[in-house]
Formats: C-alpha cells, sequence, structure tokens
C-alpha cells in the first residue's frame, strides 16, 4: 500500500469512527428533547406531579448527553476540511449553505435555549421555560432536517452543474438541491429511529425500576413507582406505535434506495449474479467480494424479487452488472443491514408484547416484558449505527455518487499527521464517552424522585446539595 | 456561477464578525478555564463555572458558523488552511471535548471532581493556545500549490506562531478574569481584580511582540502596509488607539469599575481584529489566496446571505435574551436551594 493509500485509509477510519460515536447522542438527543417536551406539556395541562418529576429526571440526562453530541459535533464540522479538503473545495459551494442554515436556524436555536431550559425554571416561569424546552427540541429536530439534506444530496445528488474549478455549483433552484430523491426518506426513517431508539431507553430505565420495585414489594402508590410506571407506559406505547412505521418507512427507502443506488441494494441483499427470472431472498451467508459470490448462503427462492419489485419473477440485476471497481465492500453492507433489519423486527415484537400485557392489565407485571424492555435498550443504537453503516459504506466508493470518488476526496495530508489523530480520537472518545455514559446510567439507576430538585442552580455548593449528591455517590 | 467581488467582501466581513463573536464570547470562557486553577477549590471554583454554564454552548457556536461559514462562502480556503493547520485544528478539538463536557461531569461525579477541574483548564489551555497558533500559522504565510495545500504538516510550528499562541492564551485570560470582575463579589471578585492586572499586563506584553515580530516575518508584505506613507497615517491610529484604551483599562481597574473593564477589553479586541484586517485585506491566505479568488459563486453567497439577514438578528435577540435571564451575579441567589 502506498503512503498516500494509508493516509486515505486512516482518514476513513477517523471519519467512520467520529461520526459514529457522534451520532450516538444527536439520535438521542431528539427523541429526549421531544420527550421532555411533551412531559412538561402534560404537567402544564394535568399539573400531576409525576410529570414534572420525570421532566427533573430526563433534563439531567439530557444535559450530559447533548454536551457530549455538541462538543462530538464541532469535531464533524471541521473534519470536512482537515480530512476531506478537496471534498470541501468541490462541493463546499453546493453542501456548504446549507450547513450553514443548520448553524444558523438549528444549532443556535438549541444553544441558546437550554440555558433557560436546564437552568432556567425559577427565573422566567413556567409557561416561558415551556416555550425554551420546545425551541431546544425544535432545534434537535431543524437541526436534522439540514444535516440529512446535505448527506442525502451526497447520495443522490440533483440541481447542479460543474464550474470551470471544478466544483459542484447549484444549477437553478436551491429546491432542487435541498429535496433531493432520496431526501424526505432518510428525514423521516432517521428522525422515527431517533424516536424509536429514546423510547427503548427510557423504556428500559422504566422496566429496571418496576423490576426492582416489584422486587421489593414497594408501595404502588409511592411517587418514585408511579414515575417508573408513566415513564414504562408512555414508552411502550411509542415502541409498539413507531417501530410497525419504522419499517414500513424503512421499506419505503430501501425502495427509493434501489430506483438511484441500485449497486448499494444489491449489496445490501448480496445478490453478485443477475437474476432475470426473480431474485432469491439470501436470508444469511459469507459474501467475499473476491470470489464475487456469497458462501453457504440460505436462501428463499423469489421472495428478494418480491419484497423489492413487488412480482416474484421480476428480474433484478446483479452487482456483475456494474464495474467491479465500483462494488462496495459487501460482507460489511450485507452484514450490517441484517443487524438492522432483525433489531427492528425484536422492536416491533416489544411493542406487541407489550400491547397484549396491557390488553390483560398485566403491564407493570408481567417481569419476563420487563426483562426483554432492559435487553432491548440500547438496541435502537446499534440498530441506528447499523443502518449508518449500510448506508455510508453501501455508497463507497463515492463520496458524490457516481460523481466524486472517495479517494479522490482526501486532504493531501501526511501519514503521521493522520495517524496521531486518529489515535488520539479513539483514546480520547472511548475515555471521555464512556465516562459519561457511566454517569448517565448511573442517572437512570438512581431514578427519578418524588419532588425532584432542579438542576441546581448557581450557585452549585461542592459541599451542599447538587445534582451530583443524589447519585448517591457523596453522603 | 459567477463570483461576484461585492458580495465576497461583504461575506469576508460576516466571516470576520463570526470569528470576533467567538473570540470574545468562548474568549471568557476559556479565559475562566485558564485561570481555573488560581481559584479556591469550592465556592469560588463553582461561582467560576456558574458564571458561565448557562451560555458556553451558545458561546461555541460561533465557531462551528466561522468553519461552516468559511466551508460555504470561501470553500478554497477552508479546503486550504485546514489541512495547513492540521495539528493545531485537531488539538482544539480534543481540546473543546474535555472542557465541554467537564461543565456537565464535574457536577455529577464530586470524588473526581478535581480531575474534571484539571480536564477543563487543560482543555481550554489547549484549545486557546491551537487558536493562537492558528493566527500566527495564517500570519506567517501558508504554502500553496494549485488548489491545495503544499507544505509539510509541521510548517505552522515557528517561534511566532508559539508566540501568537501564549499572547491568545494571556488575551483569553484577561477576558476571563473581565467577566469574573462583571458576575461575581466579594472574595471572588478581588481575586478577578488582582488576575485581571497580571493578565493584561501579559496580553499587553503580548500584543506588542506580536505586532512588531509581525513586521518582520520574511517574505510578507506587512513593512510596506504598516510603515510607508501614506499607509502609515491610516495604519498607525490602531496602536495610538490601542495605548489610550490600555490607559482607560488600567484607570477602571484601579477605580474598581465592574463592567467596564470587560467592555474595554472588547475594544482592544476589535482593534486587534482592525489591525489583522490591515494586515491580510484584500487576501484570504494571506499572500497567496485573495478572497474573491477563494468565494464561492454569486448563487451560494446570495443563498447563505438571505438566511443570515434573517437569522442573525433573531439569534443576537434570543442570545441577548439568554444573558438577561440570567444577569446579576453569580453569588447573590446563594442558597437558593
Amino acid at each position: 500500500m502506498t503512503a498516500a493509500e494509508t493516509a486515505l485509509l486512516l482518514a476513513r477510519f477517523q471519519f467512520g469512527f467520529t461520526i459514529s460515536f457522534h451520532f450516538i447522542f444527536p439520535s438521542f438527543s431528539i427523541g429526549l428533547a421531544s420527550y421532555l417536551m411533551v412531559l412538561e406539556g402534560l404537567w402544564l395541562r394535568t399539573g400531576k406531579p409525576v410529570y414534572l418529576d420525570l421532566f427533573r429526571f430526563w433534563v439531567k440526562i439530557f444535559a450530559v448527553a447533548f454536551a457530549m453530541g455538541v462538543v462530538s459535533g464541532i469535531v464533524m464540522s471541521y473534519q470536512f476540511g482537515t480530512n476531506w479538503s478537496v471534498f470541501s473545495d468541490k462541493a463546499g459551494p453546493v453542501i456548504g449553505p446549507l450547513m450553514a442554515y443548520e448553524v444558523l436556524t438549528a444549532f443556535f436555536l438549541e444553544a441558546g435555549f437550554l440555558g433557560v431550559m436546564l437552568f432556567g425554571m425559577k427565573r422566567v416561569g413556567k409557561r416561558l421555560h415551556f416555550a425554551a424546552t420546545c425551541m431546544v427540541a425544535l432545534g434537535t429536530f431543524i437541526s436534522a432536517f439540514w444535516i440529512l439534506s446535505v448527506n442525502s444530496w451526497m447520495q443522490t445528488p440533483t440541481g447542479f452543474a460543474m464550474n470551470a474549478q471544478g466544483q459542484f455549483v447549484v444549477a437553478g433552484s436551491w429546491a432542487a438541491v435541498i429535496f433531493n430523491p432520496s431526501f424526505p426518506y432518510r428525514l423521516v426513517h432517521t428522525v422515527i429511529a431517533a424516536y424509536l431508539t429514546t423510547s427503548l431507553v427510557v423504556g428500559a430505565c422504566g422496566a429496571w425500576h418496576l423490576l426492582r420495585d416489584n422486587r421489593a414489594q414497594v408501595d404502588a402508590t409511592q411517587a418514585s413507582h408511579q414515575a417508573a410506571r408513566k415513564m414504562f407506559s408512555m414508552a411502550m406505547w411509542m415502541a409498539a406505535l413507531v417501530a410497525p412505521v419504522q419499517i414500513l418507512a424503512g421499506d419505503q427507502q430501501g425502495l427509493n434506495t434501489l430506483e438511484h443506488q441500485p449497486a448499494k441494494v444489491l449489496a445490501m441483499e448480496g445478490d453478485f449474479d443477475p437474476s432475470p427470472d426473480g431474485a432469491p431472498l439470501i436470508l444469511f451467508g459469507l459474501p467475499s467480494n473476491a470470489d464475487g459470490k456469497v458462501h453457504y448462503k440460505i436462501e428463499i427462492p423469489k421472495a428478494g424479487s418480491l419484497i423489492l419489485k413487488h412480482d416474484p419473477n421480476a428480474p433484478l440485476q446483479g452487482l456483475k452488472d456494474f464495474p467491479r471497481d465500483q462494488w462496495a465492500p459487501v460482507a460489511v453492507v450485507f452484514w450490517s443491514f441484517r443487524v438492522m433489519v432483525g433489531l427492528g423486527l425484536a422492536m416491533l415484537g416489544l411493542g406487541l408484547w407489550s400491547l397484549v400485557a396491557r390488553g390483560r392489565r398485566k403491564l407493570y407485571d408481567w417481569t419476563w416484558l420487563h426483562r426483554a424492555a432492559i435487553v432491548m435498550g440500547p438496541a435502537g443504537f446499534v440498530a441506528v449505527i447499523a443502518g449508518w453503516i449500510t448506508t455510508e459504506v453501501g455508497r463507497q466508493p463515492w463520496t458524490i455518487y457516481g460523481l466524486l470518488r472517495t479517494s479522490q476526496s482526501a486532504s493531501p495530508l501526511a501519514t503521521p499527521a493522520v495517524a496521531t489523530s486518529l489515535v488520539a480520537f479513539v483514546i480520547v472518545y472511548f475515555a471521555v464517552f464512556g465516562i459519561g455514559v457511566w454517569y448517565i446510567l448511573k442517572l437512570m439507576e438512581k431514578g427519578p424522585q418524588p419532588h425532584e430538585p432542579e438542576m441546581a442552580e448557581a450557585p452549585i455548593r461542592s459541599a451542599g446539595i447538587t445534582p451530583a449528591a443524589q447519585m448517591g455517590s457523596e453522603p | 456561477m459567477i463570483v461576484d467581488p461585492t458580495l465576497a467582501y461583504i461575506w469576508a466581513f460576516i466571516i470576520a464578525f463570526a470569528v470576533f463573536m467567538y473570540v470574545v464570547m468562548d474568549g471568557f470562557d476559556l479565559g475562566i478555564g485558564i485561570l481555573f486553577p488560581a481559584f479556591g477549590v469550592g465556592e469560588e471554583r463553582d461561582q467560576a463555572m456558574n458564571a458561565i454554564a448557562p451560555v458556553w454552548d451558545g458561546n461555541e457556536t460561533w465557531l462551528v458558523l466561522g468553519g461552516g461559514g468559511l466551508m460555504a462562502a470561501f470553500p478554497l480556503a477552508f479546503a486550504i488552511l485546514m489541512p495547513a493547520m492540521y495539528p493545531p485544528i485537531i488539538a482544539m478539538l480534543l481540546g473543546l471535548v474535555f472542557r465541554g463536557v467537564a461543565f456537565e461531569f464535574r457536577w455529577r461525579d464530586p470524588r473526581h471532581r478535581a480531575f474534571w477541574d484539571f480536564a477543563f483548564t487543560a482543555g481550554s489551555l489547549t484549545a486557546a493556545l491551537a487558536q493562537g497558533i492558528v493566527l500566527g500559522a495564517l500570519l506567517q504565510g501558508v504554502h500553496v500549490t494549485g488548489r491545495a495545500y503544499g507544505g509539510g504538516w509541521l510548517d505552522w510550528l515557528s517561534p511566532f506562531s508559539l508566540l501568537t499562541g501564549a499572547g491568545t492564551v494571556a488575551a483569553y485570560a484577561l477576558l476571563g478574569s473581565c467577566w469574573l470582575i462583571f458576575k461575581t463579589e466579594g472574595g471572588a471578585q478581588a481575586h478577578a481584580y488582582r488576575l485581571a492586572r497580571i493578565a493584561g499586563v501579559a496580553a499587553a506584553l503580548a500584543v506588542m511582540a506580536v505586532s512588531v515580530a509581525t513586521l518582520f516575518i520574511a517574505g510578507a508584505d506587512y513593512q510596506h502596509r504598516w510603515l510607508t506613507f501614506p499607509n502609515v497615517l491610516f495604519a498607525a491610529q490602531v496602536p495610538l488607539l490601542v495605548g489610550i484604551l490600555s490607559v482607560a483599562f488600567w484607570w477602571a481597574l484601579l477605580r474598581k469599575k465592574e463592567l467596564m473593564p470587560f467592555l474595554l477589553t472588547l475594544g482592544l479586541y476589535l482593534l486587534c481584529f482592525a489591525g489583522l484586517g490591515i494586515s491580510m485585506f484584500p487576501y484570504i491566505v494571506p499572500g497567496a489566496v485573495k478572497i474573491v479568488d477563494a468565494a464561492s459563486p454569486a448563487a451560494s453567497q446570495v443563498f447563505m446571505l438571505i438566511g443570515t439577514a434573517i437569522m442573525v438578528p433573531l439569534i443576537l435577540s434570543y442570545t441577548a435574551w439568554s444573558y438577561w435571564v440570567f444577569r446579576g451575579k453569580v453569588g447573590e441567589s446563594a442558597g437558593y436551594h
């Protein structure tokens, strides 16, 4: 491997690593911000203290997750320039403005109102505080809108022309760039994924406390138990209603991808050979790019065409219809796709199970349901990352699909520089964000308290009542 | 699809504005991070932290606007400068990771609070130093080949860039101490006054050293820009005003003014920015790429200008509102619980 190839590979590792870590936090905070908005809204409407307890409990977790999302996000915005400078020069005139709009309409909105949301309830009053919470939630959504538009444009570029310097420039209407063909599907699929991810985390937290309370035979009227019941119930409603919608949204995105990026779908399906009489559905196997086939495959005849074309006999292309230097690494895409779909089906199962339990008025009693909910707590994150790996590895070897190759996008950097930064990111991210996740788990384990105190506002005494003291790690 | 010079200059001004907003707003909270070890463990540190906790995130957003805006409005400059400054930029980003999470983590884990306080300082110091080094590396010139950076990965490192790095640390510390004078009272405030005097002297020396050293950068035309007639008539106003404001600043410190030292420091920052403008205009990569040559097509710049014209006034309004909500001394609500 030449030095330039090594540097390119390291830069790709670095981007993949930092974006995967980063996206864990927004996929949680997009959903959690909306959940907080709902909780505070219900509290204002009903006046029931359980909603305020839950709000104050989850807002602390939100603060930790959001801080990690912010700092890992700043890294992303600069990495376009540091590691992908050729891409930035060429694509900057088209996607740069969309990212600038994200900063102007979303990041400032979140950041501007976050302080009030976290610390300001006593200072501004309930209604204005609720408005601040709504603004933070709106900000997370607007942010998703813009960044997914950027990502989708890179997958399905439209509305552009090339100038004399070899840059992509807008050809006519910005709407053609922003609302590119894959954007609506990706936006819906990603935002629903965030809601589903959050509901599974909330559900797992509620289930944990239900199990513990049930074992300790806690009085069911106790406030903390009521809060655990409420969050479990809300989360299971969300999972039951949204998981089926997500499966439909995913199917639609798959069909959209087949239309615009057929080679990606063929990699997801493991279809190396064309199937003129209808493609099988390969359930499992070991795809090999080198051999151009899937080893040890288990398949259902014609089912692939049935799913993708809604006709068992419809012909389907194979990867061999495309030049070999345009194949994605099929094994990665094939398996990450199966992880995502498998977890999606498990989420659907959990939602249906909770509906059965609810129908029999056993939602708070079926301990195996609670255990399953705990196991499924991190499933949303895994599915989200697996989904992104599918779409991002699946569009290789392109950064701008069909137009600009990844190998022609990178910065002219020395290998030692990229190697050092990659090692530094790996160490710092695992240490810092690992500790942050551990703090979040500690907060979750403590659970919502009756009359949950607000996030301590100035000054927080080191030796006095602090949020940290509620973790039980200080006497 | 054609570049419009007027638009390009408007955008150069907007980027400069975003960078200025970032430097002064994150400057005071980075400065507090730099000074953190000087504060007593316990109440004084908690007060210093609480003076910035509700606003740091918004302050840092200006950095994203500066970077994102540069990519959108001047993609060529972004593509040349980021690889040229690779190590300091990465160091800055990692520094910002540590200090950003320290705001939350120090409250979550009292047993390891000393560690997170250290991380807060180390992260703030690294970020400030790296930003100053980037400034110096920019002024000393960047090797450009075609449409890309053409130098080595350690070209940014020089005595001059280390000097600008140290100067930025001192200048942020000055801004941080002035913010604390404004936001605290009693013992913490008295301490902040003392720190402001030290940081003020250090920053003044650093600004003088950087100004003089800039004139002697090899291969650059800074002497021509600053010292030849008639340029000097205009350019000399900057150091003259710096001198006046510095005297006023010292007077305000001695008279125990609370807001005035902070405002005068802002004025000094603005003058330093004007000085940078004199040194750089009309280049965006000094000596190599002009503002108009790096600019995006007019279509991109117009599209963003519409959003900027609508959003920036709104952003400034609700940012001001947020500062207003958390107005007053952080010590005043003692015993709030």
